[in-house]
């Protein structure tokens, strides 16, 4: 039985959490957030210089060689310190994508440069409120051209390239598109987030192409598991990191004269998230032996990570504002950015409901 | 990543393996072992011994222990190794698992070297049965509230009072107690331990009856028993010591959250075979989701046991995410039986052998469920473990500090 990452990966994280310590405190996340700008450049930069946009794709594209064992650890600490970067489209979604679908051609063209940060990559799903499967977008690719509407899109604002769910003439299909050109329209969306910005993207005959192993259902649907896995490690980070400051600030602080801490009704609770939070990272170890082997079981766990992550992140999200009584539903307070985050999260790979469903079907097939 | 053995897990498994082959008949694929209703059953006890017995003149049996006890000091993985390979058999159950995984390892920590020598042997080959009799009517989560007495008359004590929820009390030769021998010191400071020939004059075993019909427990009335000062284990007042060590080990084994009956698979073949409105009810949204919730939590739980076991294959310390087995997995068997019962609509209500689904195995699990949220620590004393020693939260205010023990307030509800 190994069913753990080895030390040398347990390394690499620990690499990772030193460096984020240093360059990116939760106050990175407050300044984007409260700047409302599209994200921080500097850590950007940072974590391109670290090589870990390119940290599971192959060196002969310009990246690291690693595996996805490796980015799940990086994405993880990602999700620590609730970076406000565009590291899940552009690398769990966009630079995926062109992994797993892509010709040679197309992963020439674009990954050394998502690879060096110089593009930013992001995904296009959903069209409206409501839930949208892939079988059902309205978006349309036909002739090299793409039509239609996609709310919401993260990071829309700062992408150059988009990998867009569109409707072809024999179904749904992975289109890749770049968003520096005619064509295409991108309006900035509130966020319930404002660390991770929203867009609408209007396509009106865009130049487009199919990514070359990307149509189908299947295909689409092993994109969001492979993305689901990798997010699961950031929603689990984040719920670590907000058990921790909610477990610091319980001890601190007085009141009947002894820490609030020492009350049953918060010890339960800190000790049901912290239950919550072990259920997800086991989920997500599975799913990440799953997606790093190819295993057939990434279908199931895939499923399992991500509503499992969801829960425990949402849960975490949650109490560390009812832990920390008036200050925590206060701006200056930290808490509000996990409370955010988590529920951001959660919503953008499709919901925790969405997943539970196909869970069913697929252990029904 | 993987799930496969080292090197030296493999060649052990396959020495189990040779050696079970040799004595013992590999159950069929899908085939299961009887289920015996409990120890109680014709027959069974006898076989149980004898299997034992057979593993023990091969050293297969307690191979945790140290050799000079006879055991083979197996390491922690090599154990589930061989309990893995065991279950592929169809053998007897091991119902003596309070002895040899609990007092056994408590004699070694603390017993006399002619306790050793006397009882150990036995125990591993199961020649004796052993009980452990702690909890009382008002001492369950506040075991150090024990009241048994005991007091020193010459070279021998003498024990009054009663102990309860005592598994196999009824078959055992011998038996473990903790006792109240000075009411001035503070609660734990006044606890002596002993061991207790169960044939002594004066003690009466009667048995539970629990709400699913089993009576796996008993009461033990104690009256005048004598026990001499030779079957005390640790010093006298410094019996508090053995019985954290034999909690401990408690919880190593109950920790495991194996065995807790019906799973996924049965509830979601339960789903298929069900109808609501004349559709299989695992096509209904609302089911869909409680069984998908079900699902995840225990994969999650079965991971985390993997996680544990790879922390032993390493030969490192597992870390603190075991300690949500049981804590977790109780109360989820119950949520998971009555939503299967739900399931059944008004015939959920039933339990009748032939006509409810399953033999009206959720139905038995259903009513046998609260109970595993109550034995070897309660949900709630389970989250103040973790929340102390995991989270390092500040422990309780207790309103019996440094007060003698019979100073402390008392009080039973009826």
């Amino acid at each position: 039985m190994n069913f753990d990452f080895s030390e040398e990966q347990k390394l690499l994280q620990k690499t990772a959490r030193d460096y984020l310590d240093d360059h990116c405190g939760l106050d990175v996340c407050r300044s984007v957030l409260e700047s409302g700008g599209t994200h921080s450049d500097a850590l950007w930069k940072g974590v391109a210089e670290m090589g870990w946009l390119g940290a599971a794709v192959p060196e002969e594209y310009g990246g690291a060689g690693f595996g996805r064992l490796e980015l799940a650890l990086i994405a993880q600490e990602l999700g620590r310190a609730l970076a406000p970067i565009p590291f899940a489209p552009s690398v769990y979604l966009a630079t995926e994508a062109l992994l797993e679908f892509g010709s040679d051609a197309q992963k020439r063209a674009y990954l050394p440069r998502l690879v060096s940060g110089e593009l930013v990559g992001t995904f296009a799903l959903a069209e409206r409120a409501g839930r949208s499967g892939a079988a059902d977008v309205a978006t349309s690719f036909a002739h090299g051209r793409l039509s239609g509407t996609k709310f919401p899109v993260l990071d829309g604002g700062i992408a150059g390239l988009v990998v867009v769910v569109a409707k072809g003439d024999s179904g749904p299909l992975l289109a890749l598109a770049e968003l520096d050109t005619a064509g295409v329209e991108v309006t900035p969306v509130g966020s319930i987030d404002p660390s991770r910005p929203q867009s609408r993207i209007i396509f009106d005959g865009a130049a487009a192409e199919p990514l070359a192993n990307g149509a189908g259902e299947a295909a689409i649907l092993h994109l969001l598991d492979r993305a689901a896995v990798l997010t699961a490690f950031e929603q689990i980070g984040g719920a670590e990191r907000a058990l921790e400051v909610t477990r610091e600030f319980t001890l601190g602080r007085y009141a009947f004269g002894r820490p609030v801490a020492s009350f049953q009704a918060l010890k339960h609770r800190m000790v049901d998230l912290y239950a919550a939070i072990q259920l997800a990272t086991s989920n997500a170890y599975y799913g990440a032996w799953a997606l790093s082997t190819g295993a057939a079981e990434l279908a199931t766990a895939a499923c399992s990570a991500r509503i499992a992550a969801s829960e425990a992140f949402d849960l975490a999200g949650k109490e560390i504002i009812q832990m920390h009584g008036g200050v925590g539903y206060t701006m200056e307070y930290d808490c509000h950015l996990f409370y955010r985050r988590a529920k951001l999260l959660s919503l953008s790979l499709g919901t925790p409901g969405e997943w539970r469903d196909r869970l069913i079907d697929r252990l029904e097939a | 990543m993987d799930f496969n053995d080292t090197t030296e897990e493999a060649a052990f498994r396959n020495e189990a393996r040779r050696w079970l082959d040799a004595n013992a008949k590999c159950l069929a694929p899908g085939q299961k072992r009887a289920r015996p209703a409990g120890a109680d059953s014709p027959g069974l006890l006898e076989s149980a011994k004898a299997w034992q017995a057979r593993k023990a003149d091969a050293k297969w049996a307690c191979i945790t222990w140290p050799v000079e006890y006879g055991g083979r000091g197996a390491s922690g993985i090599q154990n589930v190794i061989f309990n893995q390979e065991e279950a592929r058999y169809n053998v007897p159950p091991n119902l003596f698992g309070i002895g040899q995984g609990m007092l056994g390892p408590t004699i070694m920590a603390h017993g006399t070297p002619a306790q050793k020598k006397r009882y150990l042997e036995p125990m591993l080959r199961a020649d004796e049965v052993w009980c452990q009799m702690f909890s009382e009517p008002a001492a369950g989560s506040d075991l150090a509230g024990l009241r048994m007495t005991a007091v020193k008359d010459g070279g021998v004590w003498i024990v009054n009072g009663q102990k309860i929820w005592t598994t196999g009390a009824q078959h055992s030769e011998w038996g473990m107690i903790v006792t109240r021998t000075d009411p001035s010191a503070q609660k734990h400071a006044g606890i002596t331990y002993f061991i207790v020939d169960m044939k002594s004059p004066g003690i009466e075993v009667r048995p539970i009856h629990q709400i699913d019909g089993s009576k796996d427990f008993n009461q033990v009335f104690f009256s005048d028993v004598r026990i001499p000062d030779e079957n005390r284990v640790g010093a006298v007042n410094d019996g508090w010591r053995g019985a954290i060590t034999t909690l401990m080990n408690e919880r190593a084994s109950i920790g495991s959250g194996a065995g807790m009956g019906l799973g996924i698979q049965d509830l979601i073949r339960l789903a298929r075979e069900t109808e609501w409105d004349g559709r299989p009810a695992i096509e209904d949204p609302s089911v869909r989701e409680r069984i998908a919730d079900f699902y995840w939590k225990l994969k999650g739980l079965e991971y985390t046991g993997y996680r544990t076991l790879t922390a032993l294959s390493r030969g490192t310390t597992p870390g603190p995410e075991n300690s949500i087995a049981k804590m977790v997995g109780a109360p989820l068997r119950q949520e998971l039986a009555a939503f299967a019962l739900e399931l059944q609509g008004a015939a959920g209500a039933t339990a009748d052998a032939d006509l409810t689904w399953g033999g009206g195995a959720f139905q038995q699990g259903w009513l046998g469920s609260p109970g595993l949220r109550l034995a070897g620590g309660t949900d709630e004393i389970l989250h103040n473990i973790v929340a102390e020693r995991v989270l390092g939260l500040p422990g309780e205010i207790r309103a019996d500090k440094d007060k003698a023990f019979s100073d402390i307030p008392t009080g039973s509800a009826r």
